[in-house]
């Protein structure tokens, strides 16, 4: 048991605003899905009460718990209530999810991203749960006048065992909700858990398979107009003029305009990620009848000049150049091995790694290089926006909404306070929800047009409008002594037009002798954070390059690994090391066990990978075999440490997820450009997984520890890209050192 | 714009749209029948699939002009309370994740049992190869039809 402060300073984590404020009843009736199943009808409460913005309780002892954070499949809205269930200690078959709507006043962080939800809430979740407890105990302690610390709950119950009485959390709601909340709760003991670390459905899981209407694109009201819009046909292009006029009289189109999503002068925010700002809307009636309009605009556009714009990175102000130009895809590839045969901006260095170079017996270098990638969320882009004089309504799928809301304020000239923003299940984010743009230009539409409007983007805009994994290059180089023991490391990487280093990771901190360095190219093609922004690119060239140094070291690559972890834990080398190595050693022991590594199946070619970052270790074990010239994954292992695992069958059906994403993009994801244009624009074109390729068996494994839980979103996908590659090469005997692994039709054996 | 008489989840339904218009929005933008949904337009996701006459096809590219009077079923009608097998099998599974394109993988794993009650590994993954899944719940969606299809007997 821990005792913990419910404020910091004068600032309460406890508010009691969002369940009782009235904005939330808007969206509670839409969110909560527009035709409650039979059963939640029938067990509705006379009145609810209002403990905590997380809580109500109603006088039946039905609970509604509030999941703050937007729910994208990371199972946030399952997990995070079952945190405050815990230590509300309820019945978590008397509970119902509903989804909060943006309110920074009653939370804090109510973000997809960085897999940091249950890290940076799991504290606020238990102290909301807690704290309610603590409310109705001191309710029954005062109506049965005995002492508050005499009174025991068990699942909705309280109980005083020597006066016998005993009473639901219902009937004590009422009373509870008018206490002051206490400036200190006692949390439970992990041990005494019964909630968290059990395996809970997806609460949206019957909505999802009866196919309700949860997600933005189904959203609707009265007198809803579609919208669309349609952007420059290459990155480097802007609108010259558009003939709205050809497409006006066409059925069921409303109004054909050009507009600004952002003004030039605006000083944009970190998340304004955005190339096309001019643009035409097309809206009317119905999506058949608008998608008809869009296709048939004529529009002319006209080269981009070098563009600067007022950047705001959380607080660092700077102007950055949007450049001009065509860019293409093999120009890309000169110029990153044109930047990587120059010296790079030194990030970390320590001891002498050039003389370790000229002193060594074996060097091993390598270079690796990854495509663009589409996000390729299957729900495309869309939001539904209604402006009625100063107020602003949005509704919608986006992963930061507490960001876009300041942009679409300072684009329509209405005070924060006058926009709702209500958060709809996202059909997939993988962090191109981040950038939500298509929520500004909505809503400059809706106030444009003066009607409820939905823009919906089509794939092919989604897919050809921006923010894309950036395009990255990494050269490795290890140098190894007479006793094959690693001496030097160096790495150089870069992208377009972003750096992937990370310099503090492993092997830093593991060698005496290491060198990182980094470069940019800039470029007006659009990026953004992609599922393990960086990482998933580092990890996949730094596992692959590490075990062909264990190759040539003559060594086990996890035996390699290990030994390298076990020099990181007894004698690290600086100071700034980012991972903590008997963690890190400890999923590659459990990936050895549960793989059966030191038994590999006959027939099997194997592969290892490991990495750590957004706070979680992962090691992974793949096997394959190569059928009819194709990889065929018979079994993946997956190994975790993420400290206490909130929900165990939703993070395993994550680490699940990530693997199979991470398999289908290492061999086939790709975006290329051909003088600006994105050379891919649907599914037919931009191949991605599909079931026949995904592993035949998952396992997935987790590190059983009392560590306060991190994320699982993020972290499982990187490692996979270099198993799969490692094992490849001992399939083939050819080393995999580009995405994506295969071409098309391409055979393998 | 034309008159249609359709019949949809055994209910007749009138709309007044141009025949070209596919009954994907026909569905989703005049009926308010929003499960079905949209993800690429060409027939290569299969987040739209609906049964016609009992067989899986993409609504994205089947326009109204082609219906007639055949039966159409929607996630909404593939049963009264949600609990056809492979509803069930999917909420056994926990198969979502985002859950946006788990709609189009019901309704067209519910054609494949169909027509082929007991399917092998093979089969499934040939029946499924249309719908794509951005979550990678593949593993998932294979187990539940492979529990749906025990439910065959």
């Amino acid at each position: 048991m821990m005792q913990v402060k419910t404020k910091i300073g004068r600032r309460s984590f406890l508010k009691s605003s969002a369940v009782a404020g009235s904005s939330l009843v808007l969206g509670f009736s839409w969110l909560a899905g527009c035709q409650p199943v039979a059963a939640d009808a029938e067990d509705l409460p006379a009145e609810w009460f209002a403990i905590n913005a997380y809580l109500k309780i109603g006088d039946n002892g039905r609970v509604t718990i509030v999941s703050p954070n937007p729910e994208g499949g990371q199972n946030v809205k399952t997990s995070m209530p079952m945190i405050v269930a815990e230590e509300l200690d309820v019945d978590w078959e008397q509970v119902v999810v509903e989804q909060a709507p943006l309110d920074t006043e009653s939370f804090t962080r109510q973000f997809i991203g960085g897999s940091q939800a249950i890290r940076q809430s799991w504290q606020g979740l238990r102290m909301a749960g807690a704290s309610a407890r603590y409310m109705l105990c001191q309710a029954a302690a005062q109506a049965w006048q005995v002492p508050q610390n005499e009174i025991t709950t068990r699942l909705g119950n309280l109980h005083h065992a020597s006066c016998g009485k005993t009473a639901t959390y219902g009937e004590m709601a009422s009373a509870a909700a008018g206490l002051p909340v206490p400036e200190t709760v006692t949390l439970k003991a992990v041990s005494d858990f019964s909630i968290v670390g059990t395996s809970r459905k997806n609460v949206d899981g019957h909505k999802i398979v009866t196919g309700q209407p949860l997600f933005g694109i189904d959203f609707t009201r009265e007198g809803m107009l579609i919208a669309m819009i349609v952007h420059p046909p290459a990155f480097g292009m802007t609108l010259k003029s558009a003939d709205v006029d050809g497409v006006a009289k066409m059925p069921g189109i409303r109004d054909v305009f050009s507009f600004k999503s952002m003004q030039d002068d605006y000083e944009r925010q970190y998340f304004d990620t955005v190339t096309f700002t001019d643009l035409v809307a097309i809206v009317g009636e119905s999506t058949w009848q608008v998608m008809n309009a869009k296709k048939a605009l004529r529009a002319e556009w006209e080269p981009i000049v070098d563009t600067p714009v007022a950047v705001d990175r959380f607080g660092q102000k700077q102007t950055i150049t949007i450049p001009a130009g065509l860019e293409g895809t093999d120009v890309h590839r000169k110029q990153m091995a044109e930047a990587a045969s120059k010296p790079g901006q030194i990030r970390r260095k320590d001891g002498d790694p050039d003389r370790a170079f000229r002193q060594a017996v074996k060097v091993v270098e390598k270079t690796y290089t990854a495509p663009f990638l589409a996000h390729n969320c299957m729900e495309p882009m869309n939001f539904f926006a209604h402006v009625t004089g100063d107020k602003v309504e949005l509704a919608g799928p986006l992963q930061k909404p507490e960001y876009t809301e300041k942009t679409v304020s300072a684009r329509l000239g209405i005070p924060l306070e006058n926009i709702d923003i209500h958060m709809t299940r996202l059909g997939g984010g993988y962090g191109r929800r981040s950038y939500a743009h298509w929520l500004v230009e909505a809503a400059v539409i809706a106030q444009k047009v003066d009607a409820p409007v939905k823009l919906i983007y089509t794939r092919e805009d989604d897919m050809t409008s921006g923010i894309y994994r950036p395009m990255y290059q990494a050269t490795y180089r290890a140098a190894l002594d007479t006793n094959n023991q690693l001496t030097a490391f160096h790495v150089k990487a870069g992208g377009i037009p972003e750096s992937p280093l990370f310099p503090n990771r492993f092997p830093a901190g593991a060698v005496d002798n290491y060198l990182a360095e980094d470069w940019v190219i800039p470029s007006n093609i659009t990026i953004g954070s992609f599922r393990a922004l960086r990482s998933n690119f580092m990890a996949a060239a730094e596992q692959s390059f590490l075990d062909e140094v264990a190759e040539a070291a003559g060594k086990d690559p996890i035996d390699f690994r290990l030994e390298l972890l076990t020099r990181a834990m007894d004698n690290p080398v600086g100071k700034d090391n980012d991972y903590e190595p008997s963690r890190y050693a400890g999923v590659l022991k459990l990936v050895r066990d549960k793989s059966g590594w030191d038994n590999a199946q006959s027939g099997h070619a194997r592969g290892v990978s490991a990495y750590f970052c957004h706070n979680t270790y992962v090691a992974e074990v793949l096997d394959l075999t190569i059928k009819e010239g194709k990889p065929v994954v018979d079994r993946v292992c997956c190994a975790v440490d993420c400290g206490i695992v909130v929900n165990p069958d939703a993070a395993t059906n994550l680490a699940e997820g990530a693997i199979v994403d991470g398999i289908g993009n290492a061999l086939f994801g790709s975006m290329t450009f051909k003088v600006g244009v994105p050379d891919k624009s649907n599914f037919d074109a931009y191949r991605m997984i599909r079931i026949g390729e995904a592993p035949r068996k998952i396992d997935v494994h987790f590190v059983e520890n009392q560590i306060d839980p991190t994320g699982m979103g993020e972290p499982p996908f990187p490692p996979v890209f270099a198993a799969l590659a490692n094992a490849m090469y001992k399939a083939t005997g050819k080393r995999y050192y580009h995405q994506p692994y295969l071409s098309e039709n391409q055979v393998l054996g | 714009m034309a008159n249609f008489n359709l019949n949809i989840n055994g209910k007749p339904q009138q709309v007044d749209v141009d025949p070209s218009t596919p009954m994907l929005w026909v569905l989703r933008d005049h009926l308010n029948l929003v499960g079905t949904k949209y993800g690429c337009g060409i027939a290569q996701c299969g987040a739209c699939t609906i049964h016609l006459n009992g067989i899986a096809m993409r609504s994205c590219i089947l326009p109204v002009s082609a219906v007639g009077n055949q039966a159409i079923t929607t996630i909404e009608g593939l049963s009264e309370k949600g609990d056809h097998p492979v509803q069930q099998a999917w909420l056994e599974h926990d198969v979502p994740q985002c859950g946006y394109c788990q709609a189009g993988q019901i309704m067209n794993a519910a054609a494949l049992l169909k027509a082929n009650p007991h399917p092998t590994d093979a089969e499934i993954e040939g029946a499924m190869h249309g719908n794509l899944c951005r979550c990678g719940t593949y593993t998932r969606i294979k187990a539940a039809i492979k529990t749906a299809a025990q439910a065959n007997g």
